[in-house]
Order: structure tokens, then C-alpha cells, then sequence
């Protein structure tokens, strides 16, 4: 198809609503800054994950993360990396769709962003001046001496995107959003919902996490929901491995700017890609477990191919969930089972988390991101660690080299404490079908 | 396509009690609101007034693994759910998509203090809060505190199995949960969804956040609009939660419409003087004409300077009856326009007026506004 005839066409999906095309991507993990930097580090197997020199880890059960270490050369606290790594993503992101000006970025703003509350060195910071026992009402008379001013704004859950949404420009009431492990792929979902609507023409979204400190460190240890085998910290992550034990934390952005197909075809914008098909799934089962038969998981994967009207024949690569926890791993096997059937044993499905952790928050955006430098390379990031594997769950993992393969549509899995279970269906641009 | 939304189910609990009707009373201006000035003072907060939990959470193990926030939230959804008659719709309800504005967990105010004392005692402050922090906190704190369990709890507890999304940012989180909700059904993108926000006063170390800004009014109880003497937010402990319904489902099916929203808008000013005023008066312009009659309901967190231009703006309708959320419930920052969309739906439904405006500026960020009528 020629430029003119997109030009004057009116592009709409199965559903006659507009299309969504990826003009710009952006990523920083603890591999590095940048999608070269990612693509070299993914596809050569090599882990970001490394023994935590943050903070003491001296009486801890999981030592080790995927922190980001290379942004800051003071102590920071986490909405302050979360919001710098956030920040590169974008750059990055706006950068290459070179949409609107500097400053002003013609479209909405969709944030996953952890929650975050006031951490123990701003607490101790209060707490130096208090005499005798410390307790709350000591800290509210410090605070009310407003000489620790900085630190409201600091822990307001909106204050990270409202940053970045003065930093970029972008348009209208930014939203922050939390669906625990799946929010990357939730930001996501709303951008393209948005642009469904005509609400906007274009979206920044973003999923981020820098909140790697003690405490939330021993929150997920005290759940016993991390691996716990810390030497050598590369090999701990080894999701759908008879042996795994746990997830590693780790922390990092990913930006995706959206945007109505034929407002990028207009602007003469390299597509990268379409955001084809979302779904998502509540689970009333329990608050950490997934439902055993996986239901709601294999609801959001044939949701998301039924929105993007395609059918499972259509994946090429699954992009999994895949944490490296006992359960979720099987749960997830067992759920593409069911919506790929006999295809399984040899559709390929790898899981980054095995190299950059379990980046929490942002996993969904990252995960994304990865997947469309799958598409646009031709390339499979392996699963590394795949040493034993878990006869219980026959799959093709990519198993620890990365694969050169065809890859025109994906599945990325997101899955979240609290029932949260969201899946993407990810393609190429359509001029290359 | 652009269709109708309207409000089938509201679900209200506050220091006033819990219901529509208790709401509405103290909207027709018969209720004195309750003030609790002793329990955390110098800061007077609205106190929950107790709920039966059974009622809507009848598992105690249920009750156990949720915070006081998350207790009253579901408690509320729940209202909203028997209000709408779908509470033992199964159907409806693996449809039924949920957004919950919501802040975060409560910390053990105890351990916290022990744990500061202690830390202002030792050489190696580090290992020390290691070995006091996997002692000290409950394993399961950190599910109660998740802001997305709301959203989870009410799946779990109500059987809800459609999707749900949780927005944070304070003040704006439930702004935008009304809007989006509102956007989705008239767009098409939904039918019905659950939409609402929970906010526990009674918690110091929110009242800290806030106190750290110096955002709270010391002392006595005074009516939001005329706090001049010490300008600061009174929290309370309040909860709502709708259902949203596309005109053609409700009536398809005989719901009850207590209200049709009309529309919804935000916007994210920058914060300069008179700035928040002009917004707001934008808002509210942007909704047309008004009725002399209309009802404004106002989300203002009677925090200095912002509080003042909502007024301002609210001048923009002089003939229209002002109401202060916060005069009544106090003020539930992510709750607190959920809370006013409620009131006005339940003003509508008590023949109180034909028409509503709600507004509110955050705190720090954000302004919201809606406009509803009578079904």
C-alpha cells in the first residue's frame, strides 16, 4: 500500500474502531538504559540480576535483586527512582516517535507507578528530634513545624506522574494506576482505550518501579514469595524449572507512546507496531493465589485475542508472566494449554523475568516494550537458568539462547496479586503482513 | 457513539451513618455532622460511625485480612450492589468492571514507633531494622495494604469476577475513576461497572502525609467555606461506591435510575493564583446552561487558597444551592468525589432538586467536575 492510499484511508480493526500503532519504546531495566542496551544484553542471555548493595542485607532471607544501581550517586528514595526511571523511558519513548515538541506531547498520560508511602530514613529523619519514645503523635508535631515540607509531595501517590506530566507536556488529568503485577499491561490497556474512544490521538504510557528498599524487600520475603537462592544471583530466576523457588525483585521502566494509526500514517511516523487486543480478568478466588484452573487467566489470553479478532492459530510467541514461583508458573502453563492446545509443545514462550527479575509495577510495560523488539527483530530473548526442566509443564521455553524466528503477533501475560490478570496482543506493523 | 450513563446503585457509609436516606437527610440540612476533636487532637476528624460488617462481609476471616479502609470500602460496594439489584446476579456480575480509587495500607503505628526508638539507639542501624522489621510485621500486612486489594477484596467478598483497575493520585484518583467509568459505558466500551473509593480518617500516619504539607485545620469543627480564622483540611472517614449502567441496560432490565450522569470532566491546572478558580469555572461552563434550581455539590478540602477559588467559581452559579461535602462527611481525599457524586445522585433521588453540580480541587493537584439530572 502506497503512503497516499494510507493517507486517505480510514483505518479500523475487526471492530471498526481505530487502529493503535506503537510510534515510540523506551526501557531501562538493571541492564541497562536503552533499547540497544536491553536487545544486546536480553538476546545474549545475560542477567541483570546481582547481590544488593542498596542497603544491608545482613539477616535476610533473599539477598539479591535486579536493582537499577547506574541513576543516582546519592540515597534516594523510591518515587524519586521511580520517577528518573520513568523519566528516561519517556525520553526515550517521545524521542523516537518524535510526536509533538519538546514539552508537549499531544496526548494523555497512563502511569503504573507503585504504591509508595513515607520510608524509614524520612521517618528516622522526624523522628531525630523527637525526646524520649517515638510515636506518632511525636512525628506529626515535627511535621507540623513544616520544616520536612518536601517529603508531603515526595509521598503523594500522584506527585510521579504529575512530574512527568509537566516534564512531557502531556495533555488532560494524568492517571496513576495500580493493578499490582499486571499495571504496565493496565497503563497500556487505558491508552488504548482512549484512543478508541477518539478521546485523544495519542497516549504516553508507562509502567515504573524503583522500590527496592529493606522493607519491601521483607514484605514479599515474609510472603515467601522470593527466591531465596542467592549464590550465584544470576541463577535464581529460572522460571518453568522443576527447581524454581520464588521471584526476584527488580526494578525499571518501560514508556510506550500510542497513537491512532492513521494520525501516525498522516504524520509520515515509522510504526512499530500495533497494540492489537487487550484483555483482563478478575479472580475472586484469593487474595495472592490464582484460581487452580486458571480461568481468569485463559479469559484474559482469549479475551485479548477475541478484542484484537484474532484467533490462538495466529500467536507466534508467547510472552510470559512467568515469575519463576512454583505456582504461577504452572498456573500459566497450564493455562495456555488450554487456549493453544497440541501448539504448545512447540510455541515458543520465554520469560524475560528469567534475566531482569520480576520488575513488579512496570513488568507489563517492560514485557511489552521487549515484545516489539521480538517482532521487530526476528529474534526470541531466551530463558535463561532452563537447566531442569519441570516434566509437569512440557513447554518450549526459548530455553537460554536466544532464537531467530518470525514473529509477526505475541501474547504478553500479566498476572497480580489481587486477581489482576491482564493480557496483550501485540503485533506488527500491518504494511509488513 | 455517545450514550446515556445512569446511576442504578449508590453505596454510602460515612460518620453519618451508612444508606441514601441518612445521606440525604443531612443534605436537606437536618443532620449536624459528628466531629471527633479529642481521639487524634489537635486534629478533629469525622469518626466512621460503626458498621454492622456482616452485613456485607460475613466471612470473619475475611474481616481479618483487610484494613479498616478496605472493610468500609467493601461495605459500601456492597450497599451499591443490593442497591442495584445485582448483588446475586452472577451473570452481571462476571461482567461488572470495577475501578476503585484508593491510597495505601495503614501502618502498625506500634511497631513503627518501637522500631524508631530502638533505631536512634544502635551503631548498625541496618541489620537492626532487618531483624525488627521480619519479626515485626505480619506477613500478611502487606496483602491489606496493597491499594489494589481493595479492588480485590470486593472481587472476593462480592464474587465479582470482571476486571478491576485501581487509580492513586489523592483527590484526583477518584475524579478520574468517575470519568473513565463514565467514559466506558458511554462510549461502549462497557455496560455497567462498579465505581467508588474508600478513605479511612482515623489513621495517623495519613494525617502525618498531610500534616507534613500543613495541610490540616487545628482545633474545632468550622464548615469548609469559612475555615478563614485556621484554613486546613478535616478528614473523615467516608466511603461510596456506584453502579453505572448504560441507560438502554437499566431500563432493559426495570432498575431503579436514581440518576443519569451526564458528564464528567478533569483537568490538572497548574497551580498558580486564581488558576484552580479559572478551571473550575471552565469545568462547570463546559457543561452549558443550568437550571436556577440546580444543587452544587462541592468536594473542596477546605485546604488554604484552593478552597477559596472553588468558591469563587461556584459563584458562577449564584442561584444554586452550595453544599460542602466536607460539612457533612468530612473530607475522604480519594473518596471525596466519589462521596459528592453520591450525595448529589442521592439529592436527585430524594426529589431534592432536578439538576447537580459537583466540583473538587485537590488538595495539591487536580480539579474534577460533574453534572447530573434527575432520571
Amino acid at each position: 500500500m502506497s503512503n497516499t492510499q494510507h493517507r486517505n484511508t480510514q483505518h479500523r480493526d475487526s471492530k471498526g474502531r481505530p487502529v493503535v500503532a506503537v510510534t515510540g519504546l523506551g526501557i531501562v531495566t538493571s541492564l541497562g538504559q536503552g533499547k540497544d542496551a536491553n536487545w544486546e544484553a536480553l538476546t545474549a542471555g545475560r542477567s541483570g540480576i546481582h547481590a544488593i548493595d542498596r542497603f544491608p542485607t545482613q539477616g535476610l532471607r533473599t539477598t539479591i535483586g535486579g536493582t537499577v544501581d547506574f541513576l543516582f550517586d546519592r540515597p534516594f528514595c523510591a518515587p524519586e527512582l521511580s520517577e528518573k526511571l520513568a523519566m528516561l523511558a519517556a525520553e526515550e519513548a517521545i524521542g523516537q516517535s518524535g510526536l509533538g515538541q519538546p514539552g508537549d506531547f499531544p496526548g494523555e498520560l497512563f502511569m503504573a507507578v507503585p504504591p509508595v508511602e513515607m520510608e524509614w530514613p524520612q521517618k528516622q529523619e522526624l523522628a531525630a528530634s523527637i525526646d524520649g519514645d517515638v510515636d506518632y503523635d511525636g512525628l506529626l508535631r515535627e511535621a507540623a513545624t513544616l520544616k520536612h515540607k518536601p517529603m508531603h509531595e515526595m509521598f503523594l501517590f500522584g506527585s510521579v506522574a504529575d512530574h512527568v506530566a509537566d516534564a512531557f507536556g502531556t495533555r488532560g488529568s494524568p492517571i496513576s494506576l495500580s493493578t499490582a503485577c499486571s499495571s504496565g499491561a493496565t497503563a497500556i490497556q487505558m491508552g488504548v482505550e482512549a484512543i478508541r474512544r477518539g478521546d485523544t490521538p495519542a497516549a504516553l504510557c508507562i509502567g515504573t518501579d524503583g522500590s527496592i528498599h529493606a522493607e519491601a524487600l521483607i514484605r514479599f520475603s515474609l510472603l515467601s514469595a522470593l527466591s531465596t537462592q542467592n549464590d550465584p544471583p544470576e541463577a535464581a530466576a529460572k522460571p518453568f524449572s522443576k527447581n524454581r523457588d520464588g521471584f526476584v525483585m527488580g526494578e525499571g521502566a518501560g514508556a510506550l507512546v500510542l497513537e491512532d494509526y492513521d494520525h501516525a500514517l498522516a504524520r509520515g511516523a515509522a510504526i512499530l507496531g500495533i497494540v492489537a487486543g487487550c484483555g483482563e480478568r478478575g479472580d475472586g478466588f484469593h487474595r495472592t493465589r490464582s484460581s487452580p484452573d486458571g480461568k481468569p487467566a485463559i479469559l484474559a489470553m482469549q479475551d485479548a485475542l477475541a478484542d484484537a479478532g484474532l484467533a490462538p492459530d495466529d500467536v507466534d510467541y508467547i510472552n510470559a508472566h512467568g515469575t519463576s514461583t512454583p505456582e504461577n508458573d504452572k498456573m500459566e502453563a497450564m493455562s495456555c494449554a488450554v487456549v493453544f492446545g497440541e501448539r504448545m509443545a512447540r510455541l515458543p514462550m520465554s520469560s524475560n523475568k528469567s534475566m531482569l527479575g520480576h520488575t513488579l509495577t512496570a513488568a507489563g510495560a517492560v514485557e511489552a516494550v521487549i515484545s516489539f523488539l521480538t517482532i521487530a527483530n526476528g529474534r526470541i530473548p531466551p530463558t535463561i537458568n532452563y537447566n531442569t526442566p519441570d516434566p509437569a509443564i512440557a513447554l518450549d521455553v526459548v530455553p537460554n539462547v536466544a532464537r531467530d524466528a518470525t514473529v509477526r503477533t505475541v501474547i504478553s501475560n500479566s498476572f497480580g496479586f489481587g486477581g489482576q490478570n491482564t493480557s496483550l496482543v501485540l503485533t506488527a506493523e500491518p504494511a509488513r503482513t | 457513539m455517545q450514550r446515556d450513563v445512569v446511576i442504578t446503585g449508590i453505596g454510602l457509609a460515612s460518620s453519618l451513618g451508612e444508606g441514601i436516606e441518612a445521606h440525604a437527610a443531612a443534605l436537606a440540612g437536618s443532620i449536624v455532622p459528628v466531629v471527633d476533636t479529642a481521639s487524634f487532637a489537635p486534629y478533629p476528624v469525622h469518626p466512621l460511625k460503626p458498621l454492622e460488617l456482616d452485613r456485607q462481609i460475613p466471612k470473619k476471616s475475611d474481616q481479618r485480612q483487610m484494613e479498616p479502609w478496605q472493610r468500609l470500602g467493601v461495605y459500601a460496594a456492597g450497599l451499591a450492589l443490593d442497591g442495584a439489584g445485582i448483588k446475586d446476579d452472577g451473570e452481571t456480575k462476571s461482567l461488572l468492571q470495577v475501578i476503585v480509587a484508593a491510597g495505601g495500607g495503614e501502618r502498625d503505628h506500634a511497631v513503627d514507633g518501637a522500631i524508631l526508638t530502638g533505631l536512634r539507639g544502635v551503631n548498625d542501624p541496618g541489620p537492626f531494622l532487618n531483624e525488627r522489621l521480619m519479626g515485626d510485621l505480619r506477613p500478611t500486612l502487606f496483602l491489606a495494604q496493597l491499594s489494589n486489594l481493595l479492588a480485590g477484596n470486593i472481587g472476593i467478598v462480592h464474587g465479582i469476577t470482571g476486571a478491576s483497575r485501581t487509580f492513586m493520585g489523592e483527590e484526583q484518583a477518584g475524579v478520574d475513576a468517575v470519568r473513565t467509568a463514565h467514559a466506558r459505558i458511554a462510549s461502549g466500551q462497557a455496560e455497567i461497572m462498579l465505581v467508588g473509593g474508600s478513605y479511612n480518617a482515623e489513621r495517623r500516619d495519613m494525617l502525618l502525609l498531610l500534616e507534613l504539607g500543613g495541610y490540616l485545620r487545628k482545633g474545632d469543627f468550622a464548615p469548609v467555606f469559612a475555615r478563614e480564622d485556621a484554613p486546613g483540611i478535616i478528614t473523615g472517614s467516608a466511603s461510596a461506591f456506584l453502579v453505572l449502567e448504560s441507560a438502554e441496560r437499566a431500563a432493559a432490565r426495570g432498575a431503579l435510575i436514581h440518576a443519569r450522569l451526564g458528564r464528567v470532566a478533569a483537568a490538572r491546572s497548574k497551580r498558580t493564583p486564581g488558576a484552580v478558580e479559572a478551571t473550575l469555572r471552565g469545568l462547570i461552563g463546559s457543561f452549558g446552561p443550568m437550571s436556577p434550581d440546580v444543587i452544587a455539590i462541592s468536594a473542596a478540602t477546605g485546604a488554604a487558597g484552593v478552597t477559596t477559588e472553588e468558591a469563587a467559581a461556584l459563584t458562577s452559579l449564584p442561584q444554586a444551592r452550595r453544599i460542602a461535602t466536607g460539612d457533612l462527611v468530612g473530607h475522604a481525599l480519594e473518596a471525596a468525589f466519589p462521596v459528592s457524586v453520591a450525595l448529589a445522585a442521592a439529592a436527585l433521588s430524594a426529589g431534592q432538586a432536578n439538576e447537580a453540580v459537583v466540583t473538587g480541587a485537590g488538595h495539591w493537584r487536580g480539579e474534577g467536575a460533574a453534572h447530573l439530572f434527575k432520571a
